[in-house]
């Protein structure tokens, strides 16, 4: 393995995922490897089915893998078993998820969505809320922070769900089809928010995409086939 | 922030509807217990209007409202006679039809001696029997109103005086006369076979002339109130009841039946109510489940997502409690019979739609915890 200079921040080792058993079995990713660096933004890329949501949502350590090992920002989560059992805490503290459809509460507003994540980390409600504000305003939607997420434009409400990716400061954002709710020239806009986001707070983005217009905007491109990586790991120029 | 408030707050138009259903359905429920107090209220009532301590009547009876009950007339002398008794009254009862205004008038009779024990307690409206005879004080519910005139037998008797929440347990409103126009009443609404037998003269009461229902009787509070009955006891032909003892066959044998219908009605009502509120609190929980799955992948903990449908469900009950108490204090009055709500009442229900809604908000607290965060992806 090439020594980096940045430290990993998500590894995944060996890492495989069955669906089912005997004859519905379906094997989602087989023994797959893969490193992020901080300050890294990386595509995952693949035909429907390939198993990039699956490899998602193992980082996310959302569900478990049948076998292999992950560990984020250094720590050890999974080796063939959860070595925490407090993945909720994890999940708030360090990752942040921008989902495909925004999945913003729809009877919070767009400020209390975000003020939310922070609140649930032990944040006043004060500051949560300037805090919410500063986010939306960044990622200019600061004019619609009272709205209610039904009134918001489907742009609106992708960079709401940013902000709350972001409220923690999370050092994991695993983004599933950010842009595919946008038109090219947002989601040019909403990428270059997230490179300008890993570099400043030294994160890393990993998200899934089908969308060729945005593929300069990632280092790297990881190609997913049949729940494997294939062997070229290309960089983007 | 509290997340329940929002989520209604968001909805209100829609929990504000459901609250409303819930809280017709309490009314409901609470006409029901307040129909049950009304009828053993109202039953009482009419044994308690004449502040006895002691009542006799005719052996092997439990008379004079769960059986029919003659003795003569002269029983209340030899009543008052007694050591420890202060105050006595004659007292009879029957239910009689009345035609008034074109429409026919069930009433409860009570005839008692003005100045002796039985007569109504507190008059609302009007005064009590001045006359000797043909003046009648008439319970509200009955409809009729100061001054009006009705037929009773063969006489003509004038609404003198009203009382409240006088009447018998079959809810029959009861009017007073005097104890002769009571006497007088009975033998002209007597079966004709036996007026022709009074007429030829053959005993109607076993003392030969006219009978009444029972004796009541005031002790000093220092005699013994068994003492006494005892003593009356051993007279032939007569039986004695203490108040406790009348209130208690009143209730047994009158109210009894009714009571075990109103009763099963009720727990049929709660157990309705209860699967309502199960049901409403799980299908919101269910409508939820994509928001629960967002809160769990945001690393919300359980509590917040357990305090959101708890709080809410809870919050649906009050409401609907809320919602059921007042509608069912603005149209109380407005039933037939009485509807009578105790403080206690409420907060039965109170504790019970607790229970339910906090046993309710566990079926839809069990389906969200076993949500997968993942769910929420939706990709
Ligand atoms: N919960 C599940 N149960 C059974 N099979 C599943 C489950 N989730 C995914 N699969 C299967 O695993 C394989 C990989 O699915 P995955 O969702 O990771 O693909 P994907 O690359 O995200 O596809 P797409 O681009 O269509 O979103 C697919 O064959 C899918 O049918
Ligand atoms: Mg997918």
């Amino acid at each position: 393995m090439v020594q980096d200079k940045r430290s990993a921040i998500v590894e995944v080792r060996g890492v495989a995922k069955h669906y089912g058993e005997g004859e519905a079995r379906v094997d989602a990713l087989r023994s797959l490897d893969l490193t992020v660096h901080a300050g890294e933004v990386v595509a995952l890329l693949g035909p429907s089915g390939s198993g990039k949501t699956t490899l998602l949502n193992i980082i996310g350590c959302i569900i478990d893998p049948s076998k292999g090992q992950v560990s984020l920002d250094g720590e050890m989560v999974y080796d063939n078993a959860w070595l925490r059992g407090d993945l909720r805490r994890l999940r708030l503290d360090k990752i942040g998820f921008i989902f495909q459809a925004h999945n913003l509460l729809p009877f919070l507003n767009a400020a209390d969505n975000v003020a939310l994540v922070l609140q649930l980390a032990g944040q006043s409600a004060a500051v949560a809320q300037a805090r919410a504000q500063e986010l939306l305003d960044y990622l200019e939607v600061g004019n619609r922070a009272r709205a209610m997420p039904a009134l918001l434009s489907g742009g609106e409400a992708q960079r709401v769900a940013i902000a709350r990716a972001l409220a923690n400061s999370p050092r994991i954002i695993l983004a599933d089809e950010p842009t595919a709710a946008l038109d090219s020239k947002r989601a040019g806009i909403v990428m270059d928010l997230l490179r300008k986001l890993a570099a400043e707070q030294d994160a890393c983005i990993i998200a899934v995409t089908h969308d060729e217009k945005i593929l300069d905007r990632f280092d790297h491109l990881f190609h997913l086939r049949d729940g494997r990586l294939e062997d070229k790991k290309e960089d983007a120029t | 922030m509290n997340l329940a408030f929002r989520d209604v707050r968001h909805n209100l138009f829609r929990f504000l509807l459901t609250c409303l259903g819930l809280g017709l359905l309490m009314t409901v429920v609470l006409a029901m217990m307040g129909i049950y107090n009304g009828l053993v209220a109202d039953a009482l009532n009419i044994v308690k209007a004449p502040q006895a301590d002691l009542w006799v009547v005719e052996a092997d009876t439990q008379g004079p409202f769960a059986e029919a009950s003659k003795i003569p007339n002269d029983t209340r002398e030899a009543v008052a006679r007694l050591h420890g008794v202060v105050e006595t009254g004659s007292i009879t009862y029957q239910t009689v039809e009345a035609p008034f205004e074109g429409a026919t008038l069930r009433l409860y009779v009570i005839g008692y001696e003005r100045g002796r024990l039985g007569g109504p307690h507190t008059i609302t409206e009007g005064r009590g029997l001045q006359a000797s005879h043909f003046e009648l004080v008439a319970d509200a519910k009955s409809g009729l109103f100061l001054g009006d005139t009705l037929v009773l037998g063969r006489n003509r008797f004038t609404v003198v005086g009203l009382v409240r929440d006088t009447m018998n347990s079959g809810g029959d409103p009861a009017i007073f006369i005097t104890l002769a126009d009571a006497q007088v009443l009975q033998t002209q609404l007597a079966p004709s076979a036996a007026r022709v037998q009074a007429a030829r003269g053959a005993s109607a009461g076993a003392a030969g002339g006219a009978t009444i229902a029972a004796v009541i009787a005031r002790l000093d509070p220092s005699v013994d109130v068994q003492n006494v009955a005892h003593t009356v006891r051993q007279w032939k032909h007569l039986a004695a009841l203490t108040q406790n003892e009348q209130e208690d066959i009143l209730i047994q044998s009158v109210v009894d039946k009714a009571r075990k219908q109103i009763g099963l009605f009720l727990g049929i009502l709660l157990t309705v109510s209860a699967v309502v509120i199960a049901l409403i609190i799980y299908t919101m929980t269910m409508e939820k489940l994509k928001q629960i799955a967002t809160l769990k992948l945001i690393g919300a903990p359980d509590s917040v997502i357990i305090g959101l449908i708890v709080q809410q469900s809870v919050a649906l009950g009050a409401v609907g409690l809320i919602l059921g108490l007042g509608l069912i204090l603005a149209v109380k009055d407005y039933f037939p019979r009485r509807v009578l709500l105790e403080p206690v009442n409420a907060l039965a229900l109170t504790g019970i739609i607790l229970v339910v809604c906090v046993l309710a908000s566990g079926l839809g607290v069990r389906a969200a915890l076993k949500v997968d965060p993942a769910t929420a992806l939706g990709g």
